[in-house]
C-alpha cells in the first residue's frame, strides 16, 4: 500500500516487544498441537504393551546423535543472539550458519535413518506405533526445516545489520524445536 | 470486469481498486472482506438448510432450485450447513470481521500491529472457502459424515463413498483453523500492546476482551483437533487406522479431540456475541455496564471452566459412569457463570432509559434467546436424561437455540449497531423493525416443533420419515411442516435485511461520527474511518461506560474527553 510501519506496531503497552509475544502466540499454538498428538501416543502406549515390541526397533544411536545435533545447534543460535546484542553482526551471521548447518545434520542422520527403517519393512503403515513415530518425527522434521528456512532468510537481514531482534525471536523458536525432539526421543526410542 | 476499456486511467483505476480490496493491509478492510464472505457463505449455508428441510417436509418431492433430495444428497447438505454455519459465517464474521473492524479502532491505533500476517490470515481462509466448496462438486460428491466427522464412518472410504470430498472437506477446515491462529496474533498482540495511551486494563471495552479471550481459547482447543485432523487426513489417504479398530485404533479418540475443540468453540464464538450485546446495551439504555469486573472474571472462568466439560458429548459412546457423573457435574457448573452474566446484563438494563432501536431489539432478543438455550442445556448436560435425548431433534434445538442467537441475531445487532461506522451512514430503523420481528417470530416457530419432535423420538439423522411409521403418528409430519414453513418465511424476511443493508449504503441518511452518542474510541474517527483510522490518535481518561454520570450536563461522557 506504499505507507510505512502502522504506529500500532511501535507501541508497547504491555512491556514485552510485540515480535516477542507474537512468536509466544506462535509457540503456545505449536505446544497444544504437539501436546494433543502426543498425549494421543502416551494414551495408546500406556494400554497397549505389546507396542514395545515394535519400538524395540527404533534406532537409539541416531536418535541420541540427533539429540546432541540439536542441543549444540541451540547453542549456535544462542551466540547468534549473544552477538547480535552485541552488534556484531557478521559474528551472528556465522552462528546462524552454524544452526542452519545443524538443522541439516539432523535432516541427514533422519534420513539415513529413516531409510533404513523403510528397507526394513518399518513402514508408516506398518503398526500404529510406527504410524505415530513417522508421524509425530515428521511433524517436528517439517518444523526444523522451516526453522532452517527462516533463518536462512533472517541471516539475509542481520548481514546488511537490519532486524537483528529477530534473531532472537527465530532463537525462541528453535529452542522450541529443540524441546519437541526432548519429548520425542524419550518417547519414541528410549521407552522399549 | 472483462469488458473493461484497456486504457492506463482505467487500467491503473482497476489496479488500485484490486489493491485497495484485495490485497489491502488495512485491518478496516480486511474485516469488510471477512464479512461479505462469512455473509456469502450464510447465504449458501442457509440454502442448504432450506433445500433439507424441504425434504424433510415433503420427502420425495422435488426441490425447487435444487431437484431431488436422496440419502447423499441429504447427508451431504446436512453435513455442510454445519459446517459453514460453525467455521464459514459464526467465525469468521464474529471474531474475524467484528475483531478486525473493533479492535484497532476501540483500542485506538491505527491498524493491527501485524497487517501483512493479517492480510494472509484472510487470504488463507478465502483458500479454506473454495477447497470446501471444490469438496461439493468432486467425484463422489461433498462429505456426509457430519460436520463432527466422526471415524471409522469418515476415516474410510468404503464406508462415506466420498473418497475425495473427505478429504478436501477436512482440509478445508484445517486451513480454516490455521487462518484464525494466524489472526489471534493480531487480536492478541493489538490489544496487549497498541491500546492507546491511557488505556489501562479496565478502560478497555469488554467486547475487545471478549473477541480476544475468544481468540485465546481456540488457540487453546484447536492444537489437539489439527494433530486429530493430520491424523484422520493419514487414515483416509493413506488407510493408516488411528481410529479404525480393526487395525489397533480407537474411534472414540478422536470424538475426544474433536469436542475437546468443540466445546471451548461454543464459547468462542459466545464471547464476541456477548461483548457485542454489552456494547449495545449499555449504549441503549444509557447506564454504565453493571459490574464491569464482574464480566472480566466471569468471562475468563468460563473459559477455562470450558475445556472440562468436553465428554458431555460422549456420554453413549462407552464412557465409564464415573466419568459422565464428573462431566455431568462440570457440565452443570459452567452454566453458573454464565446465569451470572445474564443476570450483570440485566442489572445494567434496570432502570436505564431505554431506547428500542433495532440493534437493541436484536441484543435483548439475543440474551432471551440465548437462555432457552442455556436452559434446554441442562438436559443435555445430565447424562441421565441425555441417554434418551441423544442424537434427536431435541440435542438439534438446543444448540440451534445457542448458535442462531449468536452467530444470526447478536451478528445482526452488531451490524445495525456498528453500520453506521462501517459505511458512514444510517440503516433505516422502520425496515430494521420489520425484519427483526420476522427474523425472531419465524426463528422460534422453527425450534419449539423440534424440541417437542425430539422429545417424541425423532433421531436427527433420518432424510425421510415415511420410513418409520412409529415417527410418522399423529401430528409429528405436520410440525415438521411447520419449522419448514417457518424456515421459509425467516429466509423471505432476510430479504429485507439485504435490501436495507445494500440500499443504506449507498442512500441513507448521512451518520457523523457518533450517532448512538456512544464513549468508545471507534466513535471518534470519521464514519467510515480513513487509512490510518485517526487524524491524531486519541488518549484516553476514562472507563468506556460513563453514560448518565450524575453532574454533567450530557448523558455520555467519550473515552478520550479530558473532562
Ligand atoms: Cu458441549
Amino acid at each position: 500500500m506504499g505507507h510505512g510501519q502502522p504506529i500500532a506496531t511501535t507501541r508497547c503497552a504491555s512491556g514485552v516487544a510485540t515480535g516477542k509475544l507474537a512468536v509466544w502466540w506462535v509457540l503456545g499454538s505449536e505446544i497444544v498441537i504437539f501436546g494433543g498428538l502426543l498425549a494421543c501416543y502416551i494414551l495408546y502406549r500406556l494400554f497397549h504393551d505389546q507396542w514395545s515390541v515394535e519400538a524395540a526397533h527404533t534406532n537409539t544411536l541416531c536418535g541420541a546423535i540427533n539429540t546432541f545435533v540439536l542441543l549444540t545447534s541451540s547453542l549456535f543460535i544462542v551466540l547468534a543472539h549473544k552477538a547480535a546484542e552485541e552488534g556484531a553482526h557478521l559474528k551472528a551471521v556465522k552462528f546462524i550458519y552454524l544452526t542452519i548447518a545443524g538443522a541439516g545434520c539432523f535432516l541427514v542422520i533422519k534420513a539415513y535413518e529413516w531409510s533404513g527403517e523403510i528397507t526394513h519393512g518399518f513402514t508408516i503403515t506398518k503398526s500404529l506405533f510406527w504410524s505415530f513415530y513417522y508421524t509425530a518425527a515428521g511433524l517436528h522434521a517439517l518444523h526444523v526445516i522451516g526453522g532452517a528456512v527462516i533463518m536462512a532468510i533472517i541471516a539475509q537481514d542481520v548481514k546488511k545489520k537490519r532486524h537483528m531482534h529477530r534473531v532472537e525471536l527465530i532463537g525462541l523458536y528453535w529452542h522450541f524445536v529443540d524441546i519437541v525432539w526432548i519429548f520425542l526421543f524419550p518417547l519414541l526410542y528410549i521407552a522399549k | 470486469m472483462g469488458t473493461v476499456h484497456h486504457s492506463p486511467a482505467s487500467q491503473s483505476r482497476l489496479a488500485s481498486i484490486w489493491h485497495r480490496y484485495l490485497f489491502s493491509t488495512d485491518h478496516k478492510v480486511i474485516g469488510m472482506q471477512y464479512l461479505f464472505t462469512g455473509m456469502a457463505m450464510a447465504i449458501i449455508g442457509g440454502f442448504f438448510a432450506y433445500v433439507f428441510r424441504m425434504q424433510l417436509a415433503f420427502p420425495g418431492k422435488e426441490v425447487l432450485g435444487y431437484g431431488l433430495v436422496n440419502a447423499n444428497n441429504y447427508n451431504m447438505l446436512i453435513t455442510n450447513h454445519g459446517a459453514i454455519m460453525i467455521f464459514w459465517v459464526a467465525m469468521p464474521v464474529l471474531i474475524a470481521a467484528f475483531g478486525n473492524y473493533l479492535i484497532p479502532l476501540m483500542a485506538g491505533c491505527d491498524d493491527m500491529v501485524f497487517p501483512r500476517i493479517n492480510r494472509l490470515s484472510y487470504q488463507i481462509f478465502l483458500l479454506s472457502v473454495l477447497v470446501l466448496i471444490a469438496s461439493f462438486f468432486v467425484a463422489g460428491g461433498g462429505f456426509g459424515g457430519a460436520w463432527t466427522s466422526y471415524p471409522p464412518l469418515s476415516a474410510n472410504p468404503a464406508y462415506n463413498l466420498t473418497p475425495n470430498g473427505a478429504s478436501l472437506w477436512l482440509l478445508a477446515v484445517a486451513l480454516e483453523f490455521v487462518a484464525f491462529l494466524l489472526g489471534g496474533i493480531n487480536f492478541i498482540t493489538t490489544l496487549m500492546n497498541s491500546r492507546a495511551p491511557g488505556m489501562r486494563m479496565y478502560d478497555i471495552p469488554i467486547v475487545l476482551w471478549m473477541i480476544v479471550i475468544a481468540s485465546v481459547l481456540f488457540m487453546g482447543s484447536v492444537g489437539p483437533l489439527i494433530a486429530g485432523a493430520v491424523m484422520l487426513l493419514f487414515d483416509q489417504t493413506l488407510a493408516i487406522g488411528f481410529f479404525d479398530p480393526s487395525k489397533g485404533g480407537d474411534p472414540v479418540l478422536w470424538q475426544h479431540l474433536f469436542w475437546f475443540f468443540g466445546h471451548p468453540e461454543v464459547y468462542v464464538v459466545l464471547l464476541p456475541a456477548m461483548g457485542i450485546t454489552a456494547e449495545i446495551i449499555t449504549v441503549f439504555s444509557r447506564k454504565k455496564l453493571f459490574a464491569y469486573k464482574t464480566v472480566l472474571f466471569t468471562t475468563i472462568a468460563v473459559g477455562v471452566l470450558s475445556f472440562f466439560v468436553w465428554a458431555h458429548h460422549q456420554f453413549i459412546s462407552g464412557i465409564d459412569p464415573r466419568m459422565a457423573n464428573i462431566f455431568t457435574i462440570t457440565t452443570v457448573i459452567i452454566s453458573v457463570p454464565i446465569t451470572e452474566m445474564m443476570f450483570v446484563y440485566i442489572a445494567t438494563l434496570y432502570g436505564g432509559s431505554i431506547q428500542f432501536t433495532t440493534p437493541m431489539l436484536f441484543a435483548l432478543a439475543f440474551l432471551a434467546e440465548f437462555l432457552i438455550g442455556g436452559v434446554t442445556g441442562i438436559f443435555l448436560g445430565a447424562s441421565s436424561a441425555d441417554i434418551y435425548f441423544h442424537d434427536t431433534y431435541f440435542v438439534l434445538a438446543h444448540f440451534h437455540y445457542t448458535f442462531v442467537p449468536i452467530a444470526i441475531i447478536a451478528v445482526f445487532a452488531g451490524l445495525y449497531y456498528w453500520f453506521p461506522k462501517m459505511f458512514g451512514r444510517m440503516m433505516n430503523d422502520k425496515l430494521g423493525h420489520v425484519h427483526f420481528w420476522g427474523t425472531i417470530i419465524p426463528f422460534n416457530c422453527i425450534f419449539i416443533p423440534l424440541f417437542y419432535l425430539g422429545a417424541a423420538g425423532d433421531h436427527r439423522r433420518i432424510y425421510n420419515y415415511e420410513n418409520f411409521p412409529d415417527l410418522m403418528r399423529g401430528h409429528m409430519q405436520d410440525l415438521r411442516i411447520v419449522a419448514t414453513i417457518s424456515l421459509l418465511v425467516m429466509l423471505a424476511f432476510q430479504g429485507v435485511f439485504l435490501y436495507n443493508f445494500f440500499s443504506s449504503m449507498f442512500r441513507g441518511k448521512k451518520a457523523g461520527k457518533n450517532p448512538w452518542q456512544a464513549n468508545t474510541l471507534e466513535w471518534v474517527a470519521e464514519s467510515p474511518p480513513p487509512h490510518g483510522n485517526f487524524p491524531t490518535l486519541p488518549v484516553v481518561y476514562r472507563p468506556p461506560y460513563e453514560y448518565s454520570v450524575p453532574g454533567r450536563s450530557s448523558d455520555f461522557w467519550p473515552q478520550n474527553e479530558k473532562a
